[in-house]
């Protein structure tokens, strides 16, 4: 446990560290672009939340698929809470990204293959969450799984669907014509390097807080059958 | 029994007391019948803005009806404590899965086939030479529907906000067949080459599939106690 606990803190204090370096590098170090302008900055910050949005998808599918194999509850808290973290970030990537395009492409939305893919997968991962919330608790673990599963299976067919959607109507908008210098490339990593140690920093936390939840809950009722069978003495 | 004549008596138990009631199929139609009504009025219905919007039209139709028979598919087993009865009948859960499906399948053809006939005349378009087309179309739509449908409709019927769940669950997930089906029914109804619509086939084809497919595989887990 203190060796958990030393790790924890040491992992907090790289995370924390590479953060105010990202910060740095974006704002000091990265060139401002040259069509651009300042806007382009959010890019450090979009891309790795894209990636880590999917990520935690990810992590969410392949912990929901053993959790269904092996009847353990761990997957079934590891994937609720990476499902948790993922749906910040794919918030965070669904907020930037309007930011940027509207200066950028003069529309704040375009319904762009990977941002239509982007919004659905956030629909698919809030309904994850409420289905968590709404379902009974002997089958919340169960149900969350398949849906997890469904979800994920669903992505790579909707984005094939809304890329021949918009290939019959021409696409205005292409990811083509960005640029980017070498100060730019590593502000890039150092920015992702300190998203992911984030992401993961908050995963372990966010697993340990369930866990601890679990926990409270299970003494929670051991106290009250306790309480209970007390009362039956008295009463007896 | 074979596992046939086992799925077949699940259809059937749907079938009969929907025959009794009458309640769903007739509120179903009724509903895609107000659908196509009330699409008339929110959009102009210039002939210019019709073309474009008519495919819509007809599949919000099936797809909102068709989410009030899914829903009342495991609601009416669990309101009625009938979903016990048929966990302890001697099949597997994708017999009872296969069987709910094929009821649901059923129900929505029906509905559909009147919202067709009722959008023929309320919207002056003659199907009956793109049947065979739209047909498929309209088959493989109602399969994957019902499809992902029947375990969403499974899993709503036992929480707390259960209509209102249960299309949550559905749409996102329906995303990619939702953009198929228009798209192949705009192509089938403007006359489009049959060539054009193959792209869009092997999409609902392969959503109806990969679901059917993994309601298998999942489904069992969905109604354990």
């Amino acid at each position: 446990m203190t060796h958990n606990r030393a790790f924890l803190k040491v992992f907090q204090f790289v995370t924390f560290f590479m953060m105010l370096l990202a910060l740095y590098a974006i704002f000091v170090y990265a060139p401002v672009e040259k069509s651009m302008g300042i806007i382009q900055k959010i890019f450090y910050l979009h891309v790795p939340s894209a990636f880590l949005a999917f990520f935690a998808f990810f992590i969410t599918f392949i912990a929901s698929i053993l959790y269904l194999y092996k009847r353990d509850n761990r997957w079934d808290t590891i994937a609720f809470c990476s499902a948790e973290i993922g749906v910040i970030f794919c918030t965070i990537v669904l907020i930037t990204g309007p930011i940027w395009a509207k200066p950028i492409w003069n529309v704040w939305w375009t319904w762009d293959p990977r941002l239509t893919t982007t919004l659905i997968l956030w629909f698919i991962y809030v309904a994850y969450l409420m289905l968590r919330s709404v379902a009974g608790e002997n089958r919340r673990s169960n149900f969350s799984a398949v849906f997890g599963i469904f979800g994920f299976v669903n992505v790579p067919i909707t984005f094939l669907a809304i890329r021949l959607w918009r290939t019959i109507h021409p696409l205005v908008i292409t990811g083509k014509g960005i640029n980017i210098s070498t100060p730019m490339i590593h502000t890039l990593i150092i920015a992702f390097v300190a998203f992911c140690l984030l992401f993961f920093w908050l995963l372990i936390n966010r697993i340990g807080l369930e866990k601890m939840r679990l926990k409270v809950e299970e003494i929670r009722a051991s106290i009250e059958d306790k309480i209970h069978l007390e009362h039956e003495k008295q009463g007896g | 029994m074979t596992f046939i004549q086992k799925v077949w008596a699940i259809v059937w138990k749907d079938i009969a007391s929907e025959l009794r009631t009458k309640e769903m199929l007739l509120s179903m139609c009724l509903f895609s019948f107000l659908v196509l009504i009330v699409f008339n009025f929110t959009f102009d219905t210039g002939l210019k803005n019709l073309r474009e919007n008519i495919s819509g039209i007809l599949w919000v139709a099936f797809i909102f009806s068709g989410l009030m028979g899914l829903g009342r598919s495991f609601g009416v087993e669990r309101d009625k404590g009938t979903l016990h009865g048929l966990l302890l009948c001697p099949i597997s859960p994708w017999g009872i899965y296969l069987g709910k499906m094929i009821g649901v399948f059923i129900f929505m053809v029906v509905m559909e086939i009147f919202t067709l006939s009722v959008f023929t005349v309320l919207y002056n378009i003659n199907i009956i030479p793109f049947l065979l087309p739209l047909g498929l179309i309209i088959f493989l739509g109602t399969l994957g529907f019902a499809t992902i449908g029947t375990v969403f409709s499974a899993m709503s019927a036992t929480t707390k906000a259960r209509d209102v769940m249960l299309s949550i669950l559905v749409f996102p997930i329906s995303v990619p067949m939702i953009i198929a089906l228009v798209k192949a029914t705009y192509i089938i109804l403007w006359g489009g080459a049959i060539q054009e619509i193959y792209p869009w086939l092997k999409i609902l084809i392969a959503f109806d599939l990969v679901f059917l497919l993994l309601a298998y595989l999942t489904f069992g887990f969905i109604i354990e106690e």
